[in-house]
């Protein structure tokens, strides 16, 4: 296989509306990809595409990829859709480094998008759930956030995870996507606001969950000989591992087994959590994708050799849970990691340094490049040359993780039934 | 008449319905099961797991599965209190979505408690099925209650 790099990235902002169409806000994406690159690439050099996108529901148009391939002038070049629920933008740079390893193409353009505002919230949540089982879960009542918060509360049960626990992560997406501005939401919260906030699903508060969003992100993929045309100061990143896990469709068939060992690790460390694992508290594909990604990118102490990581915190709940999936901390130490300042930037492994989706927003299929964007401008020291408007207070340079070298991105689907780990790296 | 919402850019209203026809398939028996108060669930003919929602083949193996009825008697797994739901169930939260283990069952069953109060519900509570007389051939047919 060929290295595969990632030379620029773009984004629109995003927004509970953005009443451009589809097209429009992926060609607004990709021209800021393109103008990052000061003209060193010409339209005409992308030599294949990928797609993504979550829902058809959401368009109420089919073959949305063939609109935007078009829009973008990319006809007749090959092109692909992915879509895999909330990993839809992860499986998509996935789908952009397979073209670029296997050779099929020299630079391949990854680009999403999700526009949620033409149906009201409560509509969005009913299409989000029809990616659950809807013979045996979604009638029951169908709702994401309530199959999130049954997560939560064993969680809480199995290890004594806190909502002040989850009140304070959401409280450091926040804090960060106010340095941010291509989030939806510049706000600061306090724990006690988060706490008191209304009640979504117990234990979890409207500030813990992600928004409806519309929006678009892109990167831009390539062979290391064009990285180096494109970005002759080296100022690119290599994908050095992807990751790709799966498990049951219904959260309530997972298996309660033994724990995936990350690479290098003992099994025994796990001994506590024997013919309980993952159960409905841990993410087994989340795990599995860790493992593929650490063991081609040659990480054994993930805490130590990761920089920061960019994870798909559709609830406060699930970046935690994802902590301890990640090894980042032991399973069931998510809590006590956040009490110790780990994911905070200036902790030992920032987490979400853009924000996330809690206060990025989650427009479905382009979250997952998004998470690409930033995990990129971090490697190249980029934050406050992109993220910075004086005019909102946001100061980029302060979500800077400086020195980073290694960033994971990490997107997920339905109720961890799909999940991908990225890792980029300086070259 | 096409509703406008907005002008500039235009915004206009867009209607989309449609009914399905949709079989139950190879599991259809446990829909009928519920109209005679009984949970059946599967077992591997060959590995012996147990699978409530039913599977016609083992999802571990790939083996071939036999019906069996299930306990109706368990406890609740994990819950949550909804106060915000799709479209679809809005008009009914507050409501108790839960995940229910019985002896035997090697999954946890998603249901909904009811006939208590949402804040009395905890995890390890006993709770026993209860059936609809008038099904709608959902697995809303069958609830769990405290014992």
């Amino acid at each position: 296989m060929r290295r595969v790099c990632v030379v620029s990235g773009g984004i629109t902002k995003f927004a509970k509306a953005n009443l451009n169409t589809q097209e429009a806000m992926v060609k607004d994406a990709v021209d800021y990809a393109m103008n990052d690159l000061d003209g060193r690439l010409d339209l005409k050099d992308i030599q294949s595409t990928i797609c993504t996108y979550f829902s058809d529901h959401f368009n109420a148009q089919l073959l949305f990829d063939s609109l935007t391939q078009d829009y973008l002038a990319m006809c007749p070049r090959p092109s692909m859709r992915i879509e895999g629920g909330g990993a839809t933008g992860g499986l998509g740079i996935r789908a952009g480094y397979m073209d670029v390893a296997s050779g099929l193409s020299d630079v391949c353009l990854v680009y999403g998008f999700e526009k949620m505002s033409e149906v009201n919230t409560a509509k969005g949540n009913e299409f989000i759930a029809l990616a659950s089982d809807t013979d045996f879960d979604y009638p029951v009542g169908g709702f994401y956030s309530g199959y999130y918060a049954t997560m939560a509360m064993r969680h809480m049960h199995e290890f004594g995870t806190t909502p002040e626990q989850l009140a304070k992560i959401a409280v450091k997406n926040y804090e960060n996507a106010f340095h941010n501005r291509w989030a939806q939401k510049h706000e600061r919260w306090t724990i006690e606001q988060v706490l008191n906030a209304p009640m979504i699903s117990t234990p979890l508060t409207r500030p813990m969950v992600c928004v409806m969003s519309d929006g678009a992100a892109c990167l831009i993929l390539c062979t290391e000989e064009w990285a180096k045309k494109l970005r002759p100061n080296g100022d690119y990143a290599v994908i050095t591992g992807v990751g790709c896990g799966t498990d049951t469709m219904r959260l309530g068939d997972r298996p309660r087994g033994d724990v995936i060992p990350l690479p290098g690790e003992d099994p025994k460390k796990y001994e506590y959590l024997k013919g309980r694992w993952p159960g409905v508290h841990s993410f087994r594909g989340a795990r599995e994708a860790a493992r593929q990604a650490y063991k081609m990118a040659g990480i054994k102490d993930p805490l130590r050799e990761i920089d920061f990581a960019e994870v798909h915190d559709a609830y406060a709940s699930s970046e935690l849970q994802t902590y301890e999936d990640l090894g980042f901390c032991l399973y069931g130490e998510g809590g006590k990691w956040v009490d110790e300042g780990g994911p905070y930037v200036g902790g030992q492994l920032p987490v979400n340094p853009s924000g996330g989706l809690i206060a990025c927003g989650h427009p479905v299929g382009a979250t997952g490049i998004m998470q690409g964007v930033f995990t990129l401008w971090q490697l190249q020291e980029a934050m406050d040359k992109h993220c910075t408007d004086r005019g909102l207070g946001s100061e980029g340079w302060r979500i800077q993780v400086k020195g980073a070298k290694r960033g994971l991105c990490h997107s997920h689907a339905g109720t961890g039934t799909y999940i991908t780990v990225n890792i980029f790296e300086r070259p | 008449m096409t509703h406008v919402y907005g002008v500039k850019p235009l915004q206009v209203g867009r209607h989309y319905e449609i009914d399905y026809i949709h079989s139950y398939g190879e599991v259809s028996d446990f829909f009928l099961g519920l109209k005679e108060k009984k949970l059946l669930a599967t077992r591997c003919t060959k590995c012996g797991a147990t699978w409530l929602p039913p599977r016609r083949d083992c999802g571990k193996c790939g083996a071939k599965t036999e019906w069996f009825e299930a306990p109706q008697e368990g406890k609740v797994h994990t819950f949550s209190i909804l106060h915000f739901s799709a479209e679809a169930f809005l008009h009914e939260v507050p409501f108790v979505l839960a995940y229910v283990e019985l002896p035997g069952i090697d999954t946890v069953f998603l249901t909904r408690i009811k006939g208590c109060n949402p804040e009395d519900v905890y995890i390890g509570m006993p709770v026993r099925a209860h059936f609809r007389r008038l099904v709608d051939w959902t697995p809303n047919d069958v609830w769990f209650e405290p014992m």
